[in-house]
């Protein structure tokens, strides 16, 4: 085992288990921010209960969020110091920003939330929750500024005498047309996620609450709130984030051919009416299919807008690609290749994202129909797909993520760099392997004390209504409780 | 000046304001056991720091960050360098900022315990570790002609790195004695301003040796001239500190630590990573930086942003100045 194979697994392991719980994040950070909004300015107690409960949620999410992040943005330098020295003068201004504006403002304002409550006027406390909102949309900006860059390269020239990418225009690389519907895309898909998470959690609440009684009756009134607010945003950033992906779809057939090709196992160009593949086996090699069950012309019509677009096949795409980047100019950072991405990984993550938001989405609309009125269906199996909803969305963004980045291997950056190449020269196996099971233990025993902790407070459920302090009360004498306190 | 010589200037303040603000709280974190007698006052120091730990963090986020834009073969050769002490941190970090958040979440004596550990190692480790790391900085350590870190861990672990180790570790303890001291009310105000001042006299007679051996080896006037500051201004601390004036002992040692890091980025410039091996093979600040274009952008963003960021950031202090006692701890069992 060669040290890029193992930093590889490690960025994988790393990167897909902090974005577990980045979209939940940020979905709960606007949903969070708009309970209290309406709180706020309809002072509905049951507004503030869902505040309180979907607070601490969150604030167990975005604690493993945070801390999950400052490997990502150290691994650069530990594990691919080559890649960090190809493209420093690039991709690091955006990270640089991206903790000026963004983790500065997370921080502090979540801060300024947590223990707020006696401090802060109401509207301004809300308000610190929609900054933290502000915050990690800032964030997923640069952030994805940098990865799309990554996939497709902007606004920089390879200066052979450094040796180096050398940014050339940094709007270029802000306003990447990959960017422009990568960031819509991921952030349609958070809020989707924020929204199956309080729908799931509301639902499942819900339907425990069976009986007739007084704190029953008004217990179901609480969870339908959050089944119709949950539900609305999920179906409607669904919508988001179907026709994003779309667009997507286009300009990756544009700008990674390559990638659309394995997405969809297509091995020929196919002059017209290419057929969208539902299932496909290939031969373990990935050169050609054995079997496939396809619909006509759809695939043309999803990476061109026509039915009879053209859509390159993998076989002429790795000749062409052989060719153009056989003779680069930047060879120091280029070691020939095959051009092609583990098709079977490619496609079937395709195929997890789509089919698995569509899960989720289906379980949504389900939900709020079975629960409509007040009814209460009793078959055991709703709460369960009222838990599997969420589930299924955050793991579709894992399955876009995963898909997105073995689609463009083995490129590091697209047509730039390739993985191989990218990785730390003096690390060694045993650092590296230090590292990745370090981490890995850490992160399991991590996941088990989060997922303890959720289910902990999800079964509680809402904390009943409490009036929360008046921060102007001048008769207070100052030796009060604090509202909240760690 | 030159870009390339502003930037080092911003990174040695993102390094100071990290060290002077992080720097407490990780001293609140290592005092725990000492400082606290019971869960009540234990409480009450976590909370002191809760709202603001985080924030404090950042910079070492943005520092990090800004040596990946701004010199970019500083950033690929220290992190892939000093890779095994950097995961420790990493880790540690990763602990300690979970245990603020899930320590309070349950009521097992030993979910909190657990959870104390993390608060204590998790602050103890990066506080040594960081100065292991900046002492190996200055002094250099073993670099090739392809600006690759040749050393092993071994190499890291020299008597005056380790000196460096456990002069950051003293400041830090007395920081974080200070800012408790300043912060709290009662038995636990006193106990840590007379602690702070004990552990204050050990970290100033460390880091006098420590700072005096740095500048035999690599300083230059302006450096002597810092680390001549910094040790005034910690004695100035604990003098404060004997006449019960927390906010000027803090004060004391928050300009210290500011002037002791100063004092380390000033032997460093112009290098950013001396070699040991050979020192045409230095990075510097030339050699090591990003285009003017890159530096002119990140110029831009900085001046445009940092001062709103210090400027909120200074209002969340605000908006929690007031001294915490045992009274405010909530009594009733939060979690049920």
């Amino acid at each position: 085992m060669e040290v890029v194979d193992i930093a590889r697994w490690q960025f994988g392991i790393i990167t897909v288990y902090h974005f577990l719980f980045v979209p939940i994040t940020i979905g709960l950070t606007a949903l969070v921010a708009t309970f209290e909004t309406i709180w706020v300015v309809r002072k509905d107690p049951a507004y503030l209960r869902l505040t309180k409960f979907f607070g601490k949620l969150l604030l167990i999410n975005f604690a493993i969020g945070v801390v999950t992040g400052i490997v990502q943005e150290f691994q650069f330098g530990m594990n691919w110091s080559d890649y960090s020295r190809f493209v420093g003068d690039v991709f690091g201004a955006p990270l640089a920003i991206e903790g000026l504006l963004a983790f500065f403002l997370e921080s502090t304002f979540l801060g300024l939330w947590i223990f707020g409550w006696d401090k802060l006027s109401r509207p301004l406390h809300a308000a610190c929750m929609w900054i933290v909102h502000v915050g990690t949309l800032f964030s997923s900006w640069f952030i994805l500024a940098a990865n799309s860059w990554m996939q497709h390269p902007v606004g920089h020239t390879y200066n052979p005498e450094t040796g180096r990418a050398e940014l050339t225009d940094f709007w270029a690389v802000m306003f990447n047309k990959v960017q422009l519907v990568a960031f819509p895309h991921v952030i349609t898909a958070a809020y989707m996620t924020g929204g199956a998470f309080v729908l799931g959690v509301s639902a499942w609440l819900y339907l425990r609450r069976r009986g007739q009684a007084r704190e029953d009756v008004e217990e179901r009134a609480l969870h339908r709130k959050g089944i119709r607010v949950g539900a609305a945003v999920t179906l409607i950033a669904c919508v988001g984030v179907v026709i994003t992906g779309d667009i997507q779809g286009k300009i990756m057939t544009e700008v990674q051919p390559m990638k659309m090709a394995a997405a969809e196992g297509l091995y020929e160009t196919s002059d017209s009416c290419a057929p969208f593949s539902v299932f496909t086996i290939g031969t373990p090699d990935g050169r050609e299919e054995k079997f496939a069950v396809t619909v006509p012309c759809l695939l043309s019509f999803l990476g061109t807008g026509t039915f009879d677009g053209t859509v390159e096949g993998i076989n002429p795409l790795r000749e062409k690609y052989a060719e153009t980047y056989g003779n680069d100019p930047g060879a120091t950072y280029y070691h020939p290749s095959d051009y092609v991405p583990v098709v079977p990984v490619t496609y079937w993550s395709f195929r997890f994202m789509m089919g698995l938001g569509m899960f989720g989405a289906l379980g949504a609309a389900l939900i709020l129909f079975a629960t409509r009125g007040d009814r209460n269906p009793r078959s055991r199996w709703w709460g369960r797909l009222a838990l599997a909803v969420p589930v299924t969305v955050v793991l579709a963004s894992s399955f876009g993520w995963i898909f997105t980045e073995m689609g463009r291997q083995p490129w590091v950056v697209y047509g730039l760099m390739t993985v191989e190449n990218a990785v730390s020269p003096g690390v060694s196996v045993a650092e590296a392997l230090t590292s990745v099971t370090v981490l890995t233990l850490l992160y399991a025993v991590l996941a088990v004390i989060e997922f303890g902790l959720l289910a902990k407070f999800i079964k509680k459920g809402p904390d009943p209504f409490v009036e929360p302090p008046d921060p102007s009360n001048s008769e207070a004498s100052g030796d009060e409780p604090m509202t909240f306190a760690y | 000046m030159e870009l390339t010589t502003l930037w080092f200037i911003v990174i040695a303040v993102l390094w100071i304001g990290y060290f002077a603000l992080e720097g407490f709280d990780f001293g609140v974190g290592v005092l725990l056991p000492v400082l606290a007698r019971d869960e009540t006052e234990r409480r009450v120091m976590i909370n002191t720091i809760g709202p603001v730990w985080d924030g404090n963090e950042v910079w070492l986020l943005v520092a990090g960050g800004a040596t990946f834009a701004a010199f970019p073969e500083w950033y690929a050769t220290l992190f892939s360098g000093f890779y095994l002490p950097l995961l420790l941190i990493l880790v540690a970090l990763i602990l300690r900022g979970l245990a603020f958040e899930y320590r309070h979440k349950r009521n097992e004596v030993e979910w909190r315990a657990n959870w104390d550990r993390a608060i204590i190692y998790g602050s103890l480790v990066p506080a040594f570790l960081w100065g292991v790391a900046f002492a190996n900085i200055v002094r250099g350590v073993p670099i090739d002609g392809d600006f690759e870190f040749t050393g092993t861990v071994l190499t890291l672990l020299n008597p005056h790195a380790l000196l460096g180790g456990c002069v950051t570790l003293a400041l830090f303890v007395t920081h974080g004695a200070f800012f408790i001291a300043l912060k709290t009310l009662g038995d636990i105000r006193v106990r840590a301003r007379q602690f702070g001042i004990r552990t204050g006299l050990a970290a100033a007679g460390l880091a006098v040796v420590f700072l005096l051996w740095t500048q035999a080896e690599t300083g230059n006037i302006r450096s002597a001239v810092a680390f001549v500051a910094a040790a005034v201004l910690l004695l100035a601390g604990l003098v404060a500190a004997r006449a019960s004036r927390e906010g000027w002992a803090f004060t004391g040692t928050f300009l210290a630590i500011g002037f002791a890091v100063a004092g380390l980025f000033l032997a460093l410039f112009p290098d950013v990573m001396p070699s040991s091996t050979d020192p045409t093979y230095s990075l510097t600040t030339t050699n090591a930086a990003a285009t003017a274009y890159t530096l002119k952008v990140m110029s831009w963003c900085a001046l445009a942003f940092t001062p709103l960021v210090i400027g909120y950031q200074a209002w969340s202090y605000w908006v929690f100045r007031k001294r915490i006692g045992t009274q405010h701890i909530p009594t009733e069992v939060l979690v049920k």
